[in-house]
């Protein structure tokens, strides 16, 4: 086979396997609309953070606009620490709640922030006040056990 | 009894010595290779036809199997994730494992069996038909001539083509997935895209792939070389890489594995 066809054949094989990158990086891998801009930290303590992990998205509304950096749990207060890094376009009101939710019964636990109505805004390395633990499905239905069988001893009275 | 004892620990050590001496080799001649790397670039016409054949006559086996492996992880996805009621997180599954295991394990797999025995072949013949020391013998160096382009080929084709199979392996999933079972087309595409992290998956897969572009071609070439000069050790040099190069890979992806995705 003379050179220029094999110089063809190899341009196109590199293009195409090019372009099977970009494919991946850009329609599976979403590289445009996940920003690697730095974005600031906050914090939050939770009481019992359920399955949350790190990577995990914080959302606003609904809307991703940060993730979960790091998780660890505070010596004294015995509390899990979420590290939140949140996009630097997004700032919150001082007295947001951050809640820990799934969305679905089985689906994807993630950190929802709900704005207050405070004048004043977290800055880089606040901690939020307000938190909101996650719902642990055992001990609900444990609860709702207790309640049943004690509104049925009523009854019988 | 005693004697046959004996005889048996002498092969046991012999066999040892002589596995150790051919590794140290191997490492030697990579190391060889890696210093003609200049002369693989300087003389581009001859890489560029190495990657014509490792990676151009590859397209084919690898866009095919990618397909057929997309689709048929896209049925058994959804008959698993349909029992939990999951059926949209479909893309992300058939996605995640083809950008981070099947796409670099299998096309590797494939590239050993497809590109690695010729590469093995090849320079195993022209050694039987010496004509490799005929180019020693006018000055030509045969690792700068023959084994640095085929080298140099085999590793730019490999992440080329894992790429090829994970993007066609997606196509494949999504034939399935969305064409044929019905699932949302939205929802395929959006689910993959909010769990696949560029950095996580695409370039652990892009690293692996390139690892075993490495392994791959190394143990073709050494084998090649390293040919016994005869029509039956060309053969047997041939089975060994792919042999070796599968077994290579495999190690090399449970190492890797365990370094990129030990859980948070």
């Amino acid at each position: 086979m003379s050179r220029i066809a094999i110089d063809v054949w190899v341009g196109i094989f590199v293009a195409i396997g090019l372009g099977a990158m970009v494919f991946l990086s850009l329609k599976a891998g979403n590289l445009l609309t996940t920003s690697n801009a730095p974005g600031y930290r906050l914090e939050a303590a939770f009481d019992n953070i359920g399955g949350l992990k790190s990577r995990a998205p914080v959302k606003a509304a609904g809307v991703t606009v940060g993730r979960v950096e790091n998780i660890t749990l505070d010596p004294i207060t015995y509390q899990a620490v979420a590290i939140l890094r949140i996009d630097r376009q997004y700032v919150f009101t001082k007295d947001t709640i951050a809640s820990i939710l799934t969305s679905g019964l089985l689906g994807e636990v993630y950190v929802g922030l709900d704005v207050g109505g405070d004048e004043e805004m977290l800055a880089d390395g606040n901690r939020i006040g307000k938190t909101q633990s996650a719902m642990v499905l055992e001990k609900l239905i444990g609860q709702f056990m207790l309640n049943q069988a004690s509104s049925l001893a009523s009854e019988k009275k | 009894m005693g004697r046959g004892l004996l005889r048996l620990l002498e092969r046991l050590g012999a066999g040892t010595r002589k596995a150790v001496t051919r590794l140290g080799f191997a490492s030697r001649f990579f190391v060889a290779v890696l210093r003609h790397t200049p002369a693989a670039f300087l003389r581009a016409p001859l890489t560029l036809r190495e990657i014509y054949f490792a990676g151009v006559l590859s397209l084919v086996i690898i866009l095919m199997s990618g397909l057929f492996v997309g689709m048929v992880l896209g049925l058994q996805g959804y008959d698993i994730l349909s029992r939990y009621g999951s059926s949209e997180a479909l893309g992300t599954m058939v996605t995640l494992s083809l950008v981070r295991e099947l796409g670099p394990v299998v096309a590797a797999l494939l590239f050993a069996g497809r590109a690695g025995s010729a590469m093995t072949a090849e320079i195993g013949l022209m050694k039987t038909t010496e004509q490799l020391l005929a180019m020693e013998m006018m000055a030509v160096d045969p690792l700068a001539r023959v084994v640095a382009p085929k080298f140099w080929g085999g590793v730019i084709s490999m992440p080329f083509l894992a790429a090829l199979f994970s993007a066609s392996g997606v196509f494949g999933g999504y034939l399935v997935g969305v064409q044929l079972l019905g699932l949302d087309s939205g929802a395929y595409w959006s689910n993959m895209q909010s769990a696949v992290d560029f950095r996580i998956d695409i370039v652990n897969g892009f690293i692996k792939s390139l690892v075993f572009g490495i392994i791959v071609t190394w143990i073709a070439v050494f084998e090649g070389y390293d040919t016994k000069p005869t029509a039956v050790g060309v053969s047997s040099a041939t089975t060994r890489t792919v042999v070796e190069a599968s077994l290579a890979v495999l190690a090399a992806d449970f190492v890797l594995t365990v370094f990129m995705f030990r859980g948070v």
